[in-house]
Order: C-alpha cells, then sequence, then structure tokens
C-alpha cells in the first residue's frame, strides 16, 4: 500500500495508464480484425472471448486498481465472479440440448 | 485463560483482521460499498448477456438465414469508434482520479469534464445506431416491414434490452460524473469520492467489453 501511495505522488501511475489504454486500444482493433480474418467460426469466438476477457481484466486490475487492493477484498470480488461461469454453462447445456434437437 | 494472557497478547487477539479491530479490507467504507454494488450489478448483467447467448443458440441461425448481426451496424464506423471513445473515458477518468489523489484540482476538474465529454459522444452514438436500426424496422417485440418474418424476433429485443440498460449506466454515470465536476470545481470533492466515482465509470466500460463482443462482433 505504502508503495502504491507513493508512486501515485510520483506519477508512476500516469504511465500505467497510458500503457493500460494502449493496449486496450490494441485489442479492440484485433477484435475488429478477427472479424474480417475469415477464420473458422468457433476460432472468432474462442479468440473473441478470449480477447474481451484480457480486456475485462486489464481495465479491472489497472485502471480500478484491484491489483493493488488487499488479497481479501480481490478475492471478494474475483471469487463469486465463478458464478457467472456456472450459470452460463448450465445454460448452455441446455440451450445446445435443443439446437442439436432441431438439426 | 484470558485473565491470564498478557495484556499486549489479548490486545491483538481482539485487534486481528477479521475481529472487529481493523478493516479486513483496507479500504474505505463507501469505496467498499460501491465494489459490492458493482458485483450485483456485474451478476445482473452476466444474466442478460446468458439468457441472449441461450437465445442464440437455440434459435441457430442467427438474426436470420443468410445475415449476420453485423449487417445491421455500423461495426468499423460507429460502433468501433464508441468503443475507441469509452476507454479514452476510462483512461481520462483513470488520469482524474490520479490528479485528485495528489491534489491537483485543476487537473481533476478537466480531466472529470472529458470523461463528462467522451460519456455524450457514446451516447449520441448509441442514439444514431438505435435510430438506424429501428428505421431498418426493429421494435422491441420483432422486426417489421420487409424483414419481418425473416429475422429472429429476439434479435432486436436483445438488442434494444442490453444496449438499453448498459445505456441506463451510461447516463446514470454521466450525471454522476457530472455532479462530481461541479463538487470539484467548487474544491468540494475529495479525492475518496473521486477514485468511487471512477470505479462506476469503469464498471461501465468493462460491462461494455462483453456488450461490444458478444452483440456486434461474433
Amino acid at each position: 500500500m505504502a508503495e502504491h501511495h507513493e508512486n501515485v505522488r510520483g506519477g508512476a501511475w500516469y504511465r500505467t495508464y497510458v500503457v493500460t489504454w494502449f493496449w486496450l486500444l490494441v485489442i479492440t482493433g484485433l477484435e475488429i480484425a478477427t472479424v474480417f480474418l475469415g477464420l473458422p467460426r468457433l476460432a472468432v469466438i474462442l479468440l473473441l472471448v478470449t480477447l474481451a476477457l484480457m480486456k475485462a481484466a486489464l481495465i479491472a486490475a489497472y485502471f480500478m486498481h484491484l491489483r493493488h487492493e488487499r488479497l481479501n477484498l480481490i478475492f471478494t470480488i474475483a471469487a463469486p465472479l465463478i458464478l457467472i461461469v456456472i450459470l452460463f454453462l448450465g445454460v448452455a447445456r441446455d440451450a445446445l440440448n435443443v439446437f442439436f434437437l432441431r438439426q | 485463560m484470558s485473565d491470564a494472557m498478557p495484556v499486549r497478547e489479548q490486545h491483538r487477539t481482539t485487534a486481528s483482521a477479521w475481529g472487529g479491530g481493523e478493516s479486513p479490507f483496507a479500504v474505505p467504507w463507501a469505496k467498499l460499498m460501491m465494489w459490492l454494488f458493482l458485483l450485483s450489478d456485474a451478476f445482473t448483467f452476466a444474466a442478460l448477456l446468458t439468457g441472449y447467448a441461450a437465445m442464440r443458440i437455440t434459435a441457430g441461425v442467427w438474426p436470420g438465414a443468410g445475415m449476420k448481426a453485423a449487417d445491421f451496424f455500423h461495426v468499423t464506423t460507429v460502433v468501433g469508434p464508441m468503443t475507441f471513445i469509452l476507454i479514452c473515458s476510462s483512461a481520462t477518468m483513470a488520469v482524474a482520479v490520479g490528479a485528485a489523489r495528489r491534489g491537483d484540482h485543476r487537473t481533476t476538474v478537466r480531466f472529470l469534464a472529458l470523461t463528462v465529454l467522451g460519456g455524450l459522444a457514446f451516447l449520441g452514438m448509441q442514439a444514431y445506431e438505435w435510430t438506424g436500426f429501428i428505421r431498418e424496422g426493429a421494435r422491441l417485440t420483432g422486426f417489421v416491414g420487409e424483414l419481418g418474418g425473416k429475422i429472429q424476433p429476439m434479435f432486436p429485443a436483445t438488442f434494444f434490452v442490453i444496449t438499453g440498460f448498459h445505456g441506463g449506466h451510461v447516463t446514470s454515470g454521466v450525471i454522476y460524473l457530472l455532479v462530481k465536476t461541479i463538487q470539484a470545481s467548487r474544491g468540494r470533492a475529495s479525492a475518496e469520492s473521486v477514485e468511487i466515482t471512477g470505479l462506476y465509470w469503469h464498471f461501465v466500460d468493462l460491462v461494455w467489453v462483453f456488450i461490444f463482443t458478444l452483440l456486434y462482433l461474433i
């Protein structure tokens, strides 16, 4: 925490913001390019979801400063997000059943 | 047992991180509450996006035979720049938070105002996208006109609900930021309150990352 506040005063944070901003723009550019590359559908979906997760992690870690918070807070925020994965997997299984029944 | 314990030892026990003696998260109360609110909001957006994914998978053909969702939107000329603007506004917000922590009021106000402008530009472009989509025949309950019957009714429904809910968050964020900018210009905004406003604004950007990917690109 002490190092964190020292960085704030020292202006190191501005460099971090600029670097984060730069990578967010690069990843956004990659996302748009992925759509026009003509890759197989599944590869496009996996690539886009991975890139979106990378962007979300960058925003949470550096813009929202989660990386510099106590581990208690990081786990309190991050651990419940597993429920979203469980929700999606449960619903997707059912949706895929309907999809294959229609084929 | 405790009677036999040295006084210093007793103090350490009662002041343990989870014993109520100190904050286990080491963040101000208001900031912790904002984090918990954002967590609950993340679940709301996750439920909406999961519902959208389920409908899209079950539909098989989306939005209609031989069509792509991107055909209905200006991905490279409007939605891409919207994403660019929101990312830039997140960066200006981060700089405003850094300036507030250093006690630099002038930079704080300037960058908060820039963030408001970014939010307004985003909303203007979203209004443009909505107008174009509605003119093509999109309604909350399905498509009307010559495309009616050829397109999944859930395509415009999910689009309006999800982007509308996010747009509502952006609108609230712009109002929240405006209030904070006015407070900061009068020297009445603490660094902590600017940081908490920033958390909300970055969350709006974070959610857009997934909406942009799932609704426009895939």
